[in-house]
Protein backbone atom coordinates (compact mmCIF):
# COMPACT_ATOMS: atom_id res chain seq x y z
CA UNK A 1 0.00 0.00 0.00
CA UNK A 2 1.49 3.53 -0.88
CA UNK A 3 2.19 6.00 1.84
CA UNK A 4 3.30 9.28 2.78
CA UNK A 5 5.66 11.13 4.10
CA UNK A 6 5.64 14.53 5.08
CA UNK A 7 8.57 16.54 5.66
CA UNK A 8 8.29 19.41 8.03
CA UNK A 9 10.75 22.60 8.84
CA UNK A 10 9.80 24.71 11.60
CA UNK A 11 11.69 27.45 13.68
CA UNK A 12 12.73 25.07 16.32
CA UNK A 13 13.55 21.62 14.52
CA UNK A 14 12.22 19.43 11.73
CA UNK A 15 9.70 17.14 11.84
CA UNK A 16 8.32 13.59 9.33
CA UNK A 17 5.29 12.91 9.69
CA UNK A 18 4.19 9.61 8.32
CA UNK A 19 1.13 7.50 7.19
CA UNK A 20 -0.48 5.02 4.78
CA UNK A 21 -2.23 5.59 1.87
CA UNK A 22 -5.40 6.80 3.80
CA UNK A 23 -4.15 9.50 5.40
CA UNK A 24 -5.98 9.34 8.80
CA UNK A 25 -3.41 7.96 11.55
CA UNK A 26 0.11 9.41 11.40
CA UNK A 27 3.51 9.00 13.24
CA UNK A 28 5.06 11.90 13.94
CA UNK A 29 8.77 12.06 14.63
CA UNK A 30 11.13 14.89 15.64
CA UNK A 31 12.20 17.63 16.54
CA UNK A 32 14.99 16.55 14.50
CA UNK A 33 17.63 19.28 15.04
CA UNK A 34 15.92 20.68 17.70
CA UNK A 35 16.82 24.28 18.65
CA UNK A 36 17.43 25.19 14.86
CA UNK A 37 15.22 26.72 11.82
CA UNK A 38 14.62 24.26 9.59
CA UNK A 39 14.17 26.47 6.45
CA UNK A 40 13.48 23.31 3.93
CA UNK A 41 13.86 19.71 3.73
CA UNK A 42 12.81 17.95 0.29
CA UNK A 43 13.85 14.11 -1.16
CA UNK A 44 14.89 13.55 -3.95
CA UNK A 45 12.86 12.02 -6.38
CA UNK A 46 15.04 9.51 -7.98
CA UNK A 47 16.08 7.99 -3.90
CA UNK A 48 13.21 9.11 -1.52
CA UNK A 49 15.52 8.04 1.08
CA UNK A 50 17.36 10.82 0.58
CA UNK A 51 16.75 14.05 1.86
CA UNK A 52 18.30 17.37 1.73
CA UNK A 53 17.69 19.76 4.54
CA UNK A 54 18.50 23.27 4.85
CA UNK A 55 19.44 23.33 9.08
CA UNK A 56 20.29 27.64 10.02
CA UNK A 57 20.23 29.51 13.40
CA UNK A 58 21.46 33.05 14.48
CA UNK A 59 24.47 31.43 16.75
CA UNK A 60 26.09 29.10 14.01
CA UNK A 61 25.13 29.90 10.49
CA UNK A 62 24.06 27.73 8.22
CA UNK A 63 24.73 23.86 8.11
CA UNK A 64 23.42 21.47 5.82
CA UNK A 65 22.33 18.26 6.56
CA UNK A 66 21.44 14.81 4.27
CA UNK A 67 19.50 11.61 5.27
CA UNK A 68 19.97 8.79 3.29
CA UNK A 69 17.65 6.49 5.42
CA UNK A 70 14.23 8.38 4.57
CA UNK A 71 15.47 10.56 8.01
CA UNK A 72 16.52 7.72 10.72
CA UNK A 73 19.46 9.60 10.74
CA UNK A 74 21.67 12.29 9.18
CA UNK A 75 25.28 13.62 8.33
CA UNK A 76 26.08 16.61 8.62
CA UNK A 77 27.90 18.24 4.73
CA UNK A 78 29.22 20.83 3.15
CA UNK A 79 27.63 24.35 4.61
CA UNK A 80 30.23 26.64 2.44
CA UNK A 81 28.35 28.83 -0.07
CA UNK A 82 31.00 31.33 -1.62
CA UNK A 83 29.78 33.37 -4.37
CA UNK A 84 31.28 33.24 -7.50
CA UNK A 85 33.65 36.46 -7.41
CA UNK A 86 32.71 39.32 -6.29
CA UNK A 87 28.71 39.68 -5.99
CA UNK A 88 28.87 43.23 -5.90
CA UNK A 89 25.55 45.48 -4.53
CA UNK A 90 21.87 45.35 -4.45
CA UNK A 91 19.37 47.96 -3.27
CA UNK A 92 18.69 47.67 0.12
CA UNK A 93 15.47 48.75 2.14
CA UNK A 94 16.34 52.05 2.34
CA UNK A 95 17.22 52.39 -1.53
CA UNK A 96 21.09 52.66 -0.75
CA UNK A 97 23.54 49.50 -2.23
CA UNK A 98 24.62 47.25 0.31
CA UNK A 99 27.12 44.21 -0.44
CA UNK A 100 25.72 41.29 -1.11
CA UNK A 101 26.57 38.50 1.63
CA UNK A 102 25.44 35.09 2.96
CA UNK A 103 23.02 34.31 5.45
CA UNK A 104 21.20 31.10 5.24
CA UNK A 105 19.58 28.52 2.73
CA UNK A 106 16.12 29.10 2.15
CA UNK A 107 15.32 26.10 -0.31
CA UNK A 108 16.69 22.72 -1.86
CA UNK A 109 16.02 21.15 -4.88
CA UNK A 110 16.61 17.85 -5.72
CA UNK A 111 17.93 16.73 -9.60
CA UNK A 112 15.59 14.73 -11.46
CA UNK A 113 18.37 13.30 -13.13
CA UNK A 114 20.86 12.74 -10.32
CA UNK A 115 20.67 11.85 -7.02
CA UNK A 116 23.92 13.21 -6.39
CA UNK A 117 22.87 16.69 -7.90
CA UNK A 118 20.57 19.44 -5.99
CA UNK A 119 20.06 23.06 -6.06
CA UNK A 120 19.94 25.57 -3.06
CA UNK A 121 18.61 28.97 -3.13
CA UNK A 122 20.25 30.95 -0.62
CA UNK A 123 20.10 34.67 0.56
CA UNK A 124 21.44 37.25 -0.23
CA UNK A 125 19.70 35.37 -3.73
CA UNK A 126 21.69 33.05 -5.68
CA UNK A 127 21.44 29.52 -6.87
CA UNK A 128 24.18 26.95 -6.01
CA UNK A 129 24.39 23.42 -7.01
CA UNK A 130 26.29 20.38 -5.59
CA UNK A 131 27.09 17.36 -7.79
CA UNK A 132 28.57 15.46 -4.63
CA UNK A 133 25.59 14.94 -2.81
CA UNK A 134 25.89 17.78 -0.59
CA UNK A 135 29.97 17.34 0.01
CA UNK A 136 30.34 21.06 -1.56
CA UNK A 137 28.20 23.51 -3.61
CA UNK A 138 28.98 26.11 -6.80
CA UNK A 139 27.39 29.51 -7.37
CA UNK A 140 25.23 28.79 -10.48
CA UNK A 141 26.55 32.81 -11.00
CA UNK A 142 24.97 33.07 -14.91
CA UNK A 143 21.71 34.18 -12.40
CA UNK A 144 23.45 37.08 -11.18
CA UNK A 145 25.64 37.94 -14.00
CA UNK A 146 22.92 38.05 -16.90
CA UNK A 147 20.74 39.98 -14.98
CA UNK A 148 20.33 43.42 -13.78
CA UNK A 149 20.95 42.93 -9.92
CA UNK A 150 21.86 46.10 -8.78
CA UNK A 151 17.95 46.39 -8.61
CA UNK A 152 17.25 43.63 -6.63
CA UNK A 153 15.72 44.22 -2.78
CA UNK A 154 14.94 42.39 -0.16
CA UNK A 155 11.77 41.70 1.27
CA UNK A 156 10.65 41.67 4.90
CA UNK A 157 12.00 37.92 4.90
CA UNK A 158 15.14 38.76 3.22
CA UNK A 159 16.61 38.57 -0.60
CA UNK A 160 16.03 34.96 -0.66
CA UNK A 161 16.04 32.97 -3.66
CA UNK A 162 13.03 30.77 -2.50
CA UNK A 163 11.59 28.65 -5.26
CA UNK A 164 13.64 26.61 -8.11
CA UNK A 165 11.46 24.79 -11.00
CA UNK A 166 12.70 22.52 -13.09
CA UNK A 167 10.80 21.61 -16.10
CA UNK A 168 9.53 17.58 -16.15
CA UNK A 169 9.52 17.64 -19.50
CA UNK A 170 12.70 19.25 -20.54
CA UNK A 171 15.40 19.54 -17.21
CA UNK A 172 16.98 22.32 -19.15
CA UNK A 173 14.64 24.69 -18.33
CA UNK A 174 14.57 25.53 -14.76
CA UNK A 175 12.50 28.80 -13.17
CA UNK A 176 13.54 30.34 -10.03
CA UNK A 177 12.00 33.16 -8.18
CA UNK A 178 13.29 35.92 -5.68
CA UNK A 179 11.70 38.35 -2.96
CA UNK A 180 12.35 40.54 -4.48
CA UNK A 181 13.63 40.45 -8.01
CA UNK A 182 10.81 38.59 -9.83
CA UNK A 183 11.16 35.44 -11.70
CA UNK A 184 13.76 34.11 -14.26
CA UNK A 185 14.19 31.39 -16.65
CA UNK A 186 17.29 29.26 -17.94
CA UNK A 187 16.72 27.22 -20.97
CA UNK A 188 20.22 25.33 -20.94
CA UNK A 189 20.59 23.81 -17.36
CA UNK A 190 21.57 27.24 -15.97
CA UNK A 191 24.00 28.89 -17.57
CA UNK A 192 22.03 31.55 -19.25
CA UNK A 193 18.87 33.20 -17.28
CA UNK A 194 16.46 35.88 -18.56
CA UNK A 195 13.71 37.53 -16.60
CA UNK A 196 10.55 36.83 -17.26
CA UNK A 197 8.39 39.83 -15.79
CA UNK A 198 5.47 40.82 -18.77
CA UNK A 199 2.35 41.47 -16.90
CA UNK A 200 3.28 41.91 -13.32
CA UNK A 201 2.20 45.16 -11.96
CA UNK A 202 3.91 46.07 -8.53
CA UNK A 203 1.97 49.43 -7.87
CA UNK A 204 2.84 50.02 -4.58
CA UNK A 205 5.81 48.49 -4.32
CA UNK A 206 8.19 50.24 -6.94
CA UNK A 207 8.26 53.49 -8.46
CA UNK A 208 6.98 52.18 -11.74
CA UNK A 209 4.53 49.25 -11.41
CA UNK A 210 5.64 47.61 -15.05
CA UNK A 211 9.40 47.78 -13.60
CA UNK A 212 11.05 44.42 -15.43
CA UNK A 213 12.54 43.57 -12.19
CA UNK A 214 12.13 43.99 -8.49
CA UNK A 215 9.20 42.61 -8.17
CA UNK A 216 8.21 40.69 -4.87
CA UNK A 217 7.66 36.93 -6.56
CA UNK A 218 6.41 35.14 -3.40
CA UNK A 219 5.95 31.62 -4.64
CA UNK A 220 5.50 30.03 -8.32
CA UNK A 221 4.10 26.47 -9.22
CA UNK A 222 3.70 23.97 -12.07
CA UNK A 223 2.24 20.94 -13.49
CA UNK A 224 4.31 18.23 -14.90
CA UNK A 225 1.85 17.60 -17.90
CA UNK A 226 1.50 20.75 -18.52
CA UNK A 227 4.94 22.84 -17.82
CA UNK A 228 4.88 25.81 -20.07
CA UNK A 229 1.47 26.80 -17.56
CA UNK A 230 2.49 28.54 -14.64
CA UNK A 231 0.54 29.93 -11.80
CA UNK A 232 2.10 32.75 -9.36
CA UNK A 233 1.36 33.78 -5.88
CA UNK A 234 2.60 37.24 -5.93
CA UNK A 235 3.15 40.12 -3.18
CA UNK A 236 0.00 41.06 -4.24
CA UNK A 237 -1.77 39.45 -7.43
CA UNK A 238 -2.59 35.52 -8.35
CA UNK A 239 -1.19 35.44 -11.93
CA UNK A 240 -0.55 32.90 -14.55
CA UNK A 241 1.31 32.39 -17.52
CA UNK A 242 0.19 29.81 -20.86
CA UNK A 243 3.74 30.69 -22.33
CA UNK A 244 6.52 29.33 -20.10
CA UNK A 245 6.36 32.85 -18.40
CA UNK A 246 6.65 35.32 -21.35
CA UNK A 247 3.39 36.82 -20.34
CA UNK A 248 1.37 36.75 -16.98
CA UNK A 249 -1.90 37.74 -16.31
CA UNK A 250 -3.77 37.96 -13.28
CA UNK A 251 -6.17 35.40 -12.30
CA UNK A 252 -7.05 36.21 -8.71
CA UNK A 253 -10.65 36.50 -9.93
CA UNK A 254 -13.09 36.36 -6.62
CA UNK A 255 -10.94 36.08 -4.19
CA UNK A 256 -11.18 37.93 -0.85
CA UNK A 257 -7.33 38.86 -0.92
CA UNK A 258 -4.91 38.51 -3.95
CA UNK A 259 -2.38 38.68 -1.23
CA UNK A 260 -0.85 35.62 0.18
CA UNK A 261 2.25 33.15 0.04
CA UNK A 262 1.87 29.44 -0.95
CA UNK A 263 0.38 28.40 -4.39
CA UNK A 264 0.55 24.95 -5.15
CA UNK A 265 -1.09 22.55 -7.69
CA UNK A 266 -3.33 19.13 -7.84
CA UNK A 267 -1.11 16.19 -8.90
CA UNK A 268 -3.56 15.03 -11.41
CA UNK A 269 -5.99 18.04 -12.31
CA UNK A 270 -2.97 21.05 -13.91
CA UNK A 271 -5.64 23.29 -14.06
CA UNK A 272 -6.84 23.02 -9.91
CA UNK A 273 -4.45 25.70 -7.95
CA UNK A 274 -4.96 26.08 -4.56
CA UNK A 275 -4.20 29.24 -2.54
CA UNK A 276 -4.16 30.80 1.04
CA UNK A 277 -5.07 34.42 0.84
CA UNK A 278 -3.94 36.59 3.73
CA UNK A 279 -5.57 39.93 4.09
CA UNK A 280 -2.42 41.86 3.54
CA UNK A 281 1.02 42.86 3.27
CA UNK A 282 1.21 43.64 7.03
CA UNK A 283 -1.54 42.08 8.79
CA UNK A 284 -0.21 38.32 7.96
CA UNK A 285 -3.20 36.41 8.82
CA UNK A 286 -6.59 35.29 7.09
CA UNK A 287 -9.22 37.64 6.41
CA UNK A 288 -12.00 37.47 9.33
CA UNK A 289 -10.00 35.45 11.48
CA UNK A 290 -11.07 32.35 8.85
CA UNK A 291 -8.61 30.00 7.71
CA UNK A 292 -9.46 29.31 4.04
CA UNK A 293 -7.78 27.91 1.31
CA UNK A 294 -8.58 28.85 -2.04
CA UNK A 295 -9.49 26.28 -5.27
CA UNK A 296 -9.77 27.37 -8.96
CA UNK A 297 -10.56 24.13 -10.49
CA UNK A 298 -10.11 26.61 -14.24
CA UNK A 299 -6.79 27.40 -13.63
CA UNK A 300 -7.68 31.30 -11.61
CA UNK A 301 -10.21 33.49 -11.85
CA UNK A 302 -12.84 31.91 -10.14
CA UNK A 303 -12.22 30.88 -6.93
CA UNK A 304 -14.07 28.76 -4.09
CA UNK A 305 -13.44 28.44 -0.59
CA UNK A 306 -12.52 25.25 1.22
CA UNK A 307 -13.19 25.95 4.86
CA UNK A 308 -14.65 22.17 6.33
CA UNK A 309 -12.14 21.22 8.89
CA UNK A 310 -10.03 24.58 9.12
CA UNK A 311 -10.81 26.95 12.13
CA UNK A 312 -13.47 29.60 11.04
CA UNK A 313 -13.10 32.23 13.91
CA UNK A 314 -10.29 33.56 15.74
CA UNK A 315 -7.40 32.55 13.66
CA UNK A 316 -4.48 34.85 13.13
CA UNK A 317 -1.93 32.19 11.68
CA UNK A 318 0.11 32.68 8.34
CA UNK A 319 1.04 30.00 5.62
CA UNK A 320 4.37 30.50 4.71
CA UNK A 321 5.65 30.24 0.95
CA UNK A 322 7.29 27.19 0.97
CA UNK A 323 4.38 25.42 3.73
CA UNK A 324 2.23 23.74 1.08
CA UNK A 325 2.58 20.99 -0.64
CA UNK A 326 0.91 18.08 -2.78
CA UNK A 327 0.98 14.05 -2.52
CA UNK A 328 0.89 12.27 -5.90
CA UNK A 329 -1.80 9.19 -4.63
CA UNK A 330 -5.30 8.68 -6.49
CA UNK A 331 -6.88 10.77 -4.19
CA UNK A 332 -4.91 13.84 -4.38
CA UNK A 333 -3.89 15.16 -0.55
CA UNK A 334 -3.22 18.63 -0.01
CA UNK A 335 -0.92 19.88 2.64
CA UNK A 336 -0.09 23.60 4.45
CA UNK A 337 1.59 24.26 7.66
CA UNK A 338 1.08 27.22 9.42
CA UNK A 339 3.25 29.50 11.90
CA UNK A 340 1.00 28.64 14.66
CA UNK A 341 2.53 25.62 14.74
CA UNK A 342 -0.46 23.25 12.83
CA UNK A 343 -0.23 21.12 9.78
CA UNK A 344 -3.42 20.40 8.43
CA UNK A 345 -4.21 17.72 5.96
CA UNK A 346 -6.80 17.20 3.27
CA UNK A 347 -6.59 13.57 1.51
CA UNK A 348 -9.58 14.67 -1.11
CA UNK A 349 -7.84 17.40 -2.42
CA UNK A 350 -9.37 20.04 -0.04
CA UNK A 351 -12.64 19.15 0.21
CA UNK A 352 -11.82 17.73 3.79
CA UNK A 353 -9.22 19.06 6.24
CA UNK A 354 -7.73 17.54 9.39
CA UNK A 355 -5.50 18.44 11.73
CA UNK A 356 -2.16 16.17 11.35
CA UNK A 357 -0.30 18.05 14.45
CA UNK A 358 -1.39 20.99 16.32
CA UNK A 359 1.23 22.19 18.46
CA UNK A 360 4.21 22.06 16.49
CA UNK A 361 6.75 25.16 16.68
CA UNK A 362 6.16 28.10 13.80
CA UNK A 363 5.64 26.17 10.44
CA UNK A 364 8.68 27.19 7.43
CA UNK A 365 8.00 24.31 4.61
CA UNK A 366 5.99 21.30 4.22
CA UNK A 367 7.26 18.99 1.65
CA UNK A 368 5.57 15.74 0.74
CA UNK A 369 6.80 12.41 -0.65
CA UNK A 370 4.05 9.81 -1.63
CA UNK A 371 5.92 6.39 -1.36
CA UNK A 372 5.11 3.15 -2.90
CA UNK B 1 47.04 20.61 25.45
CA UNK B 2 43.81 23.17 25.51
CA UNK B 3 40.30 22.99 26.98
CA UNK B 4 37.78 23.83 24.84
CA UNK B 5 34.15 24.05 25.98
CA UNK B 6 31.46 24.12 22.91
CA UNK B 7 28.12 25.06 23.16
CA UNK B 8 25.27 22.73 23.59
CA UNK B 9 24.33 22.55 19.76
CA UNK B 10 27.97 22.50 18.18
CA UNK B 11 28.92 19.28 21.10
CA UNK B 12 26.25 17.48 19.16
CA UNK B 13 26.78 18.68 16.06
CA UNK B 14 30.48 17.15 16.36
CA UNK B 15 29.44 14.45 18.48
CA UNK B 16 31.47 15.09 21.20
CA UNK B 17 31.44 15.65 25.43
CA UNK B 18 30.81 18.35 27.44
CA UNK B 19 34.43 19.13 26.72
CA UNK B 20 36.78 18.68 24.33
CA UNK B 21 40.77 19.18 23.81
CA UNK B 22 43.02 20.06 21.21
CA UNK B 23 46.69 20.42 20.64
CA UNK B 24 48.49 23.26 19.23
CA UNK B 25 51.75 23.24 17.77
CA UNK B 26 53.06 27.10 18.00
CA UNK B 27 51.54 30.10 20.27
CA UNK B 28 48.36 29.40 21.98
CA UNK B 29 46.40 31.96 20.65
CA UNK B 30 42.61 31.70 19.53
CA UNK B 31 43.23 31.77 15.88
CA UNK B 32 45.33 28.51 16.26
CA UNK B 33 42.63 26.91 18.67
CA UNK B 34 39.87 27.50 16.55
CA UNK B 35 42.11 26.12 13.28
CA UNK B 36 42.53 23.44 15.18
CA UNK B 37 38.80 22.35 16.37
CA UNK B 38 38.00 22.70 12.68
CA UNK B 39 40.34 20.63 11.41
CA UNK B 40 39.92 18.03 14.00
CA UNK B 41 35.98 18.76 13.79
CA UNK B 42 35.46 19.71 9.98
CA UNK B 43 31.63 19.90 10.67
CA UNK B 44 32.08 22.92 12.96
CA UNK B 45 33.16 25.01 9.82
CA UNK B 46 31.73 27.77 9.72
CA UNK B 47 29.72 27.97 12.70
CA UNK B 48 32.46 29.65 14.83
CA UNK B 49 33.70 31.89 12.25
CA UNK B 50 31.86 33.06 9.31
CA UNK B 51 33.58 30.92 6.37
CA UNK B 52 33.82 34.25 4.41
CA UNK B 53 35.18 36.94 6.42
CA UNK B 54 37.02 34.53 8.96
CA UNK B 55 35.60 36.30 11.61
CA UNK B 56 33.94 35.18 14.50
CA UNK B 57 29.97 35.01 13.96
CA UNK B 58 28.69 37.59 15.72
CA UNK B 59 26.39 35.69 17.77
CA UNK B 60 29.44 33.51 19.84
CA UNK B 61 31.15 34.70 22.18
CA UNK B 62 34.84 33.74 23.30
CA UNK B 63 35.37 33.53 27.67
CA UNK B 64 38.87 32.67 28.84
CA UNK B 65 39.85 33.21 32.77
CA UNK B 66 36.54 35.29 33.71
CA UNK B 67 37.53 37.16 30.76
CA UNK B 68 36.16 38.37 27.33
CA UNK B 69 38.14 37.55 24.39
CA UNK B 70 35.32 37.86 21.60
CA UNK B 71 36.61 41.07 20.13
CA UNK B 72 40.71 40.70 20.91
CA UNK B 73 43.28 39.91 18.38
CA UNK B 74 42.90 36.24 17.06
CA UNK B 75 46.46 35.93 17.31
CA UNK B 76 46.92 37.32 20.59
CA UNK B 77 48.39 35.04 23.02
CA UNK B 78 45.50 33.57 25.27
CA UNK B 79 46.75 33.10 29.09
CA UNK B 80 48.80 30.68 30.59
CA UNK B 81 46.08 28.93 32.35
CA UNK B 82 44.55 28.32 29.23
CA UNK B 83 47.66 27.24 27.22
CA UNK B 84 48.66 24.88 29.91
CA UNK B 85 45.29 23.32 29.91
CA UNK B 86 44.76 24.42 33.73
CA UNK B 87 41.56 26.39 32.22
CA UNK B 88 39.08 25.50 29.65
CA UNK B 89 38.54 28.19 26.37
CA UNK B 90 34.76 29.05 26.45
CA UNK B 91 32.76 29.16 23.14
CA UNK B 92 29.35 30.56 24.24
CA UNK B 93 25.96 30.87 22.28
CA UNK B 94 25.34 35.02 22.94
CA UNK B 95 22.20 35.99 25.38
CA UNK B 96 20.54 37.38 22.40
CA UNK B 97 20.93 34.29 20.08
CA UNK B 98 18.97 31.52 19.55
Amino acid sequence: MSAVRVLVGTKKGAFILSADGKRESWKVEGPHFAGFEMYHLKGSPLMPNRIYASQTSSWFGQLMQRSDDGGKSWEAIGNEFAYDGDPGTHLFYDGTSKPWAFKRVWHVEPSLDDADTAYAGVEDAALFITKDAGRTWQEMAGLRRNTSTDKWQPGAGGMGLHTILIDPTRHERMYIAISAAGVFRTDDGGKTWAVKAKGLKSQYELPDPNFEVGHCVHRIAMHGARPDVLYMQKHWDVLRSDDAGENWHEVSGNLPTDFGFPIDVHAHEPATVYVVPIKSDSEHFPPEGKLRVYRSKVGGDEWEALTKGLPQSDCYVNVLRDAMAVDTLDSCGIYFGTTGGQVYCSPDGGDNWKPIVRDLPGVLSVEVQTLP
Amino acid sequence: MIRVVLPYHLRNLAKVGPEIEVEIAGPATQRAVIDAIEARWPMLRGTIRDYATGRRRPFLRFYACEEDWSNADPDELLPAAVAEGREPYLVIGAIAGG
